[in-house]
């Protein structure tokens, strides 16, 4: 039942180390070294800059199904900002337009 | 920690209401350099907790997602557990699954979760003016538990004149016991559906990310910086091996950010 794999849990405990460095870091460098407005400017364009970034190759990749569920999803998440709501509503368009839920259906 | 939002600064949220009526009303108008310093009590574990569990419910539903992606990308439920309790970061998480493969790019899952979670770095230093009153290991102890979500609503309780320290730390335990519960419970469901890509599970990442850059979103602002992210990471999937495009189209949003500080 417990599956641990060494390499998985080494890299698992890195990536938490990394995280943590992040989240106590701030506190700790800032506390020495004043950083300018320009540095602030590109660490708070950084979250959006990497999710786009993987969003991309996946869209331009994807099939037509990913393209409408994806634009349903934006639309979604923009007018509610239901997190749950959003994913759900694109993960039902996707089905609908590969046919599964006809499949389903009979 | 999954709407993961704009780091622009503290925030105060509507959240403070439900926050301030758990909280002693004898703190007014009290800022951080007065003479009623934040204590670290139980009292304010419990009451960060509590304030923060209706947050934590709707962290859960992303919780669940989490785990199932976490499957897919080949993890065990323990593993994805183990990640989930202590990496406690949800964007880095799904981010990490999606490019998780075999055999495991240790390198590039360990600098893209940190990149991802330089915000935590401001975020984090935010809370000095509060936090300065406590001991490092309070602050430290803390500051593991600081998620987006409870981030936003210590900031919001703090501003608003509360004085508990530990309000950081209680609301933390809330997101960490909602998220890894969530996770146990969609790895394991995860676990169990067979060809997911008919199933359009191939397109809930893709939904996930989706969702994330929505309230990533901050209007104009964000343009240029995201079509440049766009194209270079496209350029860079093309011509470059493993996963190295998230990261140069992460970095070429923010140097465009930098460059149009001006």
């Amino acid at each position: 039942m417990i599956d641990l794999d060494p390499l998985t849990v080494a890299t698992i405990f890195a990536m938490a180390l990394a995280t943590y460095l992040a989240k106590a870091g701030g506190m700790w460098v800032l506390d020495r070294i004043e950083i300018s407005e320009r540095t602030e400017a590109g660490l708070e364009a950084l979250p959006g800059g990497i999710i786009v970034a993987i969003l991309a190759p996946r869209l331009v990749d994807g099939d037509p199904a990913t393209w409408v569920a994806a634009g349903v999803v934006l639309v979604v998440a923009y007018k509610t900002e239901n997190v749950l709501l959003s994913l759900i509503v694109g993960f039902v368009t996707v089905l609908v337009l590969r046919g599964q839920v006809v499949a389903l259906l009979g | 920690m999954d709407d993961s939002q704009s780091d622009d600064g503290p925030v105060p949220t509507e959240r403070s209401a439900s926050a301030e009526s758990t909280v002693s009303a004898e703190s007014t108008v009290s800022g951080p350099d007065t003479d009623d310093p934040p204590s670290f009590s139980l009292a304010g574990v419990r009451d960060g907790f509590r304030a923060c569990v209706p947050i934590a419910l709707g962290v859960a539903g992303y919780g669940v997602v989490f785990g199932v992606l976490a499957r897919r990308a080949g993890l065990s439920t323990a593993e994805a557990t183990l990640m989930s309790a202590t990496v406690l970061a949800g964007a880095a998480q799904v981010i990490a699954v999606g490019i998780w493969e075999y055999p495991i790019p240790v390198v590039a899952l360990v600098v893209t979760t940190f990149v991802v979670n330089l915000r935590y770095a401001l975020m984090g230093a935010s809370l000095r003016p509060w936090f300065r009153h406590l001991s490092p290991r309070e602050t430290y102890g803390s500051l593991f538990f600081m998620a987006d979500e409870n981030w936003a609503l210590t900031m919001a309780e703090l501003r608003s004149g509360g004085t508990q320290g530990a309000f950081l730390l209680g609301s933390g335990l809330a997101i960490w016991t909602f998220w890894v519960a969530s996770t146990i419970l969609g790895a394991t469901v995860g676990g169990v559906v067979e060809d997911p890509a008919r199933w359009g599970f191939d397109f809930v990442l893709t939904a996930v990310f989706l969702v994330l850059a929505v309230t990533l979103w901050e209007g104009k602002r964000s343009f240029a910086p995201w079509i440049t992210a766009a194209a270079v990471a496209l350029a860079g999937a093309r011509f470059l091996p493993g996963e190295w495009y998230i990261l140069l189209g992460g970095l070429a949003a923010s140097a465009v950010a930098v460059i149009r500080r001006d």
